[in-house]
């Protein structure tokens, strides 16, 4: 399969053609999807006309864009004028998109093609895709595995070969740990890098839009397109000049002595995760122990701030203006009934987890409190920033488990992200590597986290790191 | 019935004149478009779509905090308010919380008995409107509820007083010079029937010489200062009577039925509202720097209060023509150029005053001319100071100056020329005016004899007639004193 970057280069070159390209592609998903799950719909028709108006613009003499003729899968959470967008729930079922998504928009205005959305937990809230309200996605590595989630349907359609790219979304680890359950790249970039207009919010201080690739590069060309200051979003900002990646040698690399306690976590994942550190070191990178203390607070505090955050950007779906609606005798009951219909169970315990949270006399207690735990995590990262460039850690505490094994725990669920929650409550940059695979045959993800903005070193290391 | 004491505070909410809504691009203010036209999907609340503040937005909420003696903060905070209903999108409405864009401040206002009195301003936060329900429930045809988002989204700054007012006049007074203060400074068009301003009341009562506080009460869909009123004289009159047999006050929110003439209680379900505020995730909180509040501050100019007080002081008015003088920042602005003018010449400001206060406001009423358009398409000030100066030396009758002064506004003309080209200048040649008294006698056989017979009142039409007969230019004076002459 061709690389991202290999396929620009040829489209731009005249090489190849994007509607070859696509076919190829689309062909591929024929055969495979039915068995993967991965998406929810295949844009085939558009996505046609989008690689004959590429092929045409380039045989016109015009300038090929930076993802030219690249087929790209977004996650069924963001917004593309004229298509459906379900966030995987009964609620938006029927939802035509009146707009699209910033970034979305930065991939097309690159010559990207849409290739269709991709299945996820119901409003991104899970870590297996299970809690899809339409279709089970199965992981390509061992089908009888999770894809992971909440991103699971493009970390899948990546690792089936379906697309070189896919959009994801991470709030706390939903694009890093399918990653590594599937055994492909997946970044969270730093919160305001990537403009969140146009992504069906969950929790508004937390998500960010990152993508899937299947090597370093591919990674980095995606989120080259896709990064921008937006106006839209006043939480976004421009990207600062950064200092271009000089190497290896010396670069810190921090390991949390909390993050390698072994206790709760599966052997092989740390070994390899060690392994990953080990050859860092060898090509002249320092290893450091770091400490992050208030790290163990971040899943409790992360449940209460995007639950509440949750609890408000979830009142929108009352069936009044569009979506999913149910009759009722009067307002009250119709608001009922639609959000009872609409909503699975994981979406409806954060909502009411989110609105105590909020509630008056409780507010303090709870929403407030998380806010401080965040305060302190930022800390110590800030702290740990001062003897490390880079946090390396596992990416899950273990890899890909299998269909039903942890929908009946929702704390075991919320447990696998315990890597990957903390980088989100911070804004810190994360990127979730490929490391090796346990005997069983399962992929391991490492987890390399940054300060704000460090994603151009980021990559460096992750090149360097794939070339071992 | 014991001695009770009013205790009210205020509530206004002012839509910001501004081109397009608080947090979109949709255009704000046209309040006669047809349903859900200035709509987009941002204040339709659909998925994914964020919230942009609206710079201009923040320049009025500034400039209004100034007007109101506010201290700006230098850091607010955006905050959800949720809850569910049709009109409300996104199931909650962002407004300010904890931390305001305008802190504590005050208003002045003036008493009946000439003393002025401060009431405290607690804060003022901008938010954004809701949509707007229409209701037709009973109806055989439409057994539903449609809803126009037009005005969802469109900014307004919320101004909450402290509870200083003490009687219904009080209050009143606080409305007309907030609405003045916010008519003047640009923020606001104030115009109620549009819902650009609009009122709550809170009110409790208490016995006079108590200093702790009683049961308030909430008063809700008040369409007039009026409305305002009265809603203020009917719940003091309730409450005491209550209060008086020995009840207590429900703490609860009542609405005015204009129809009836009282308050109504509101079911209290609507009430138990918990609105789980928070900080509004997808903004970052607002900050005012230092340079912008000084531009902000250099940008306010004058206020009307500080503007009554000069002209009062320096062209010696009265505080009633200060006040008429600048009834408006434009008005002000244009008085205060006649009012120079007058000085120059050596003549006062009363006399352009009473013209100003008169034919001039009259005019501009007539001919619909707003406040901006009175420097471009009034009377100039020096044809209006000529025409004061003309009645004023009794060189022209008050009705004859009326005449004057549309024909000088109209071809822009100078009154003196005007004044022989028309024949309008006042006859104080007594042989004449008594050749003209002599006919109306005549005229008005009548009235001559109920004079004689003692009744003063009669001589009236007598006048009348000799002033129709001379077009309105014989010395009014004059011709009262020489009809008497005649008929004694």
């Amino acid at each position: 399969m061709k690389t991202a970057v290999e396929i620009a280069s040829g489209v731009a070159g005249k090489k190849f053609r994007a509607a070859d390209v696509l076919e190829e592609r689309l062909k591929l998903i024929n055969e495979q999807d039915a068995e993967i799950g991965a998406f929810l719909e295949v844009f085939a028709e558009t996505a046609r006309v989008q690689a004959a108006a590429v092929d045409a613009k380039i045989a016109a003499g015009g300038k090929p864009g930076r993802l030219a003729g690249v087929p790209v899968a977004i996650k069924d959470n963001m917004l593309y004028a004229g298509h459906r967008m379900t966030c995987a729930s009964k609620i938006l079922e029927g939802y035509i998109a009146p707009y699209t998504a910033t970034a979305v928009e930065n991939l097309i205005r690159e010559d990207a093609v849409i290739i269709g959305r991709t299945n996820m937990d119901e409003f991104a809230m899970g870590s297996s895709t299970e809690n899809s309200a339409f279709r089970k996605t199965r992981n390509p590595v061992n089908t009888s595995c999770v894809p992971g989630g909440s991103s699971g349907g493009s970390a899948a359609a990546v690792a089936a070969g379906f697309c070189p790219i896919a959009l994801g979304s991470d709030t706390g680890g939903s694009i890093r740990q399918p990653a590594a359950f599937c055994g492909v790249y997946g970044l969270k970039p730093t919160y305001g890098a990537v403009s969140r207009y146009g992504l069906a919010a969950f929790a508004s201080s937390l998500d960010q839009i990152g993508p899937f690739a299947a090597d370093a590069a591919d990674l980095e060309l995606a989120f080259s397109a896709l990064s921008s200051r937006d106006p839209k979003d006043s939480t976004s900002v421009a990207f600062p000049p950064a200092k271009p990646w000089d190497g290896i040698g010396g670069v810190r690399i921090g390991l949390p002595k909390e993050f390698f306690s072994g206790e709760g976590m599966d052997r092989e994942t740390l070994a390899l995760t060690r392994a990953a550190a080990v050859k860092l070191e060898k090509l002249g990178a320092r290893l450091t122990e770091v400490t992050l203390p208030n790290a163990k607070y971040a899943v409790p505090a992360y449940y209460i701030a995007a639950s509440s955050e949750a609890s408000s950007n979830l009142g929108r779906f009352d069936g009044i203006r569009y979506g999913f609606s149910a009759a009722g005798a009067n307002l009250k009951e119709g608001y009922q009934k639609t959000r009872g219909l609409g909503f699975g169970p994981e979406v409806k315990r954060r909502i009411m987890l989110g609105t105590y949270s909020l509630s008056a006399g409780y507010y303090d207690a709870y929403y407030l409190k998380a806010q401080k735990i965040r305060t302190l995590i930022k800390r110590d990262f800030e702290a740990a920033f001062e003897k490390a460039d880079f946090i390396i850690s596992p990416t899950t505490p273990s890899p890909a488990f299998k269909f039903g094994e942890k929908v009946s725990d929702p704390i075991a669920m919320y447990l696998s992200d315990i890597f990957t929650i903390p980088c989100n409550l911070a804004g810190l940059c994360g990127v979730s590597a490929p490391a090796g695979f346990t005997a069983g045959g399962l992929p391991v993800g490492v987890q390399f986290l940054g300060r704000p903005f460090s994603e151009p070193s980021l990559f460096g290391l992750l090149k360097v790191l794939e070339n071992v | 019935m014991p001695d009770f004491e009013p205790v009210i505070g205020l509530e206004i909410h002012a839509q910001l004149k501004t081109e397009t809504k608080m947090f979109c691009r949709c255009r704000a203010g046209a309040f006669d478009a047809p349903a859900n036209t200035n709509i987009c999907p941002v204040c339709t609340g659909q998925p994914g779509t964020l919230p942009a503040a609206n710079e201009r937005a923040v320049e009025l909420g500034i400039r209004t905090g100034l007007a109101l003696n506010c201290l700006i903060n230098e850091v607010s905070v955006f905050a959800r308010k949720n809850y569910f209903y049709p009109d409300l999108p996104k199931s909650y409405q962002i407004s300010q919380y904890d931390k305001p864009l305008c802190g504590p401040g005050f208003i002045e206002i003036d008493l009946k008995d000439g003393g002025a009195k401060r009431i405290r301003v607690t804060r003022a936060h901008l938010e954004e409107d809701a949509g707007k329900s229409l209701h037709a429930l009973g109806s055989e045809e439409l057994d539903h509820t449609l809803v126009d988002f037009n005005r969802c989204g469109i900014p307004l700054i919320e101004i909450v007083s402290e509870p200083d007012m003490n009687s219904p006049e009080e209050a009143y007074a606080y409305l007309t010079e907030l609405k003045q203060l916010l008519e003047w400074t640009g923020v606001c068009g104030c115009d109620m029937e549009k819902g650009e301003l609009r009122c709550d009341v809170n009110i409790s009562l208490r016995p006079r010489g108590e200093t702790k506080l009683g049961r308030k009460v909430e008063i809700k869909n008040l369409n007039s200062f009026k409305a305002a009123k009265d809603s203020i004289v009917y719940e003091i009159s309730r409450q005491a009577g209550a209060l008086a047999r020995g009840e207590t006050i429900a703490q609860d929110t009542r609405l005015w039925d204009e129809k009836a003439q009282r308050t109504e209680p509101m079911r209290s379900k609507e009430m138990a509202h918990d609105y789980r505020y928070f900080p509004e995730p997808d903004l970052p909180p607002l900050r005012v720097t230092a340079g912008r509040l000084e531009a902000a501050k250099k940008e306010a100019g004058e206020l009307p209060r500080a503007v009554r007080a000069r002209f009062q002081r320096d062209f010696a008015l009265s505080a009633y023509d200060a006040g008429v003088a600048a009834s408006g920042r434009e008005l002000a602005a244009y008085s205060e150029a006649c009012m120079r003018l007058a000085a120059d010449s050596g003549l006062g400001a009363k006399p352009v005053i009473n013209l100003i206060g008169g034919e001039f406001l009259a005019r501009l009423n007539e001919r619909k001319i707003a406040p901006p358009d009175i420097a471009a398409k009034a009377i100039s000030p020096a044809a209006l100071v000529k025409t004061a100066a003309l009645v004023s030396a009794g060189k022209i009758s008050a009705s004859a100056a009326k005449t004057l002064f549309t024909k000088a506004w109209d071809t822009g003309k100078d009154p003196e020329a005007l004044l022989n080209e028309l024949g309008l200048a006042q006859v104080s040649d007594s042989a004449q005016i008594e050749t003209w008294a002599k006919e109306a006698i005549a005229a008005h056989p009548k009235a001559a004899e109920d004079f004689r017979a003692g009744n003063e009142k009669a001589i009236g039409p007598i006048v009348g007639v000799l002033m129709k007969k001379s077009k309105g230019r014989a010395n009014p004076q004059l011709a009262g004193e020489i009809v008497k002459k005649l008929l004694l």
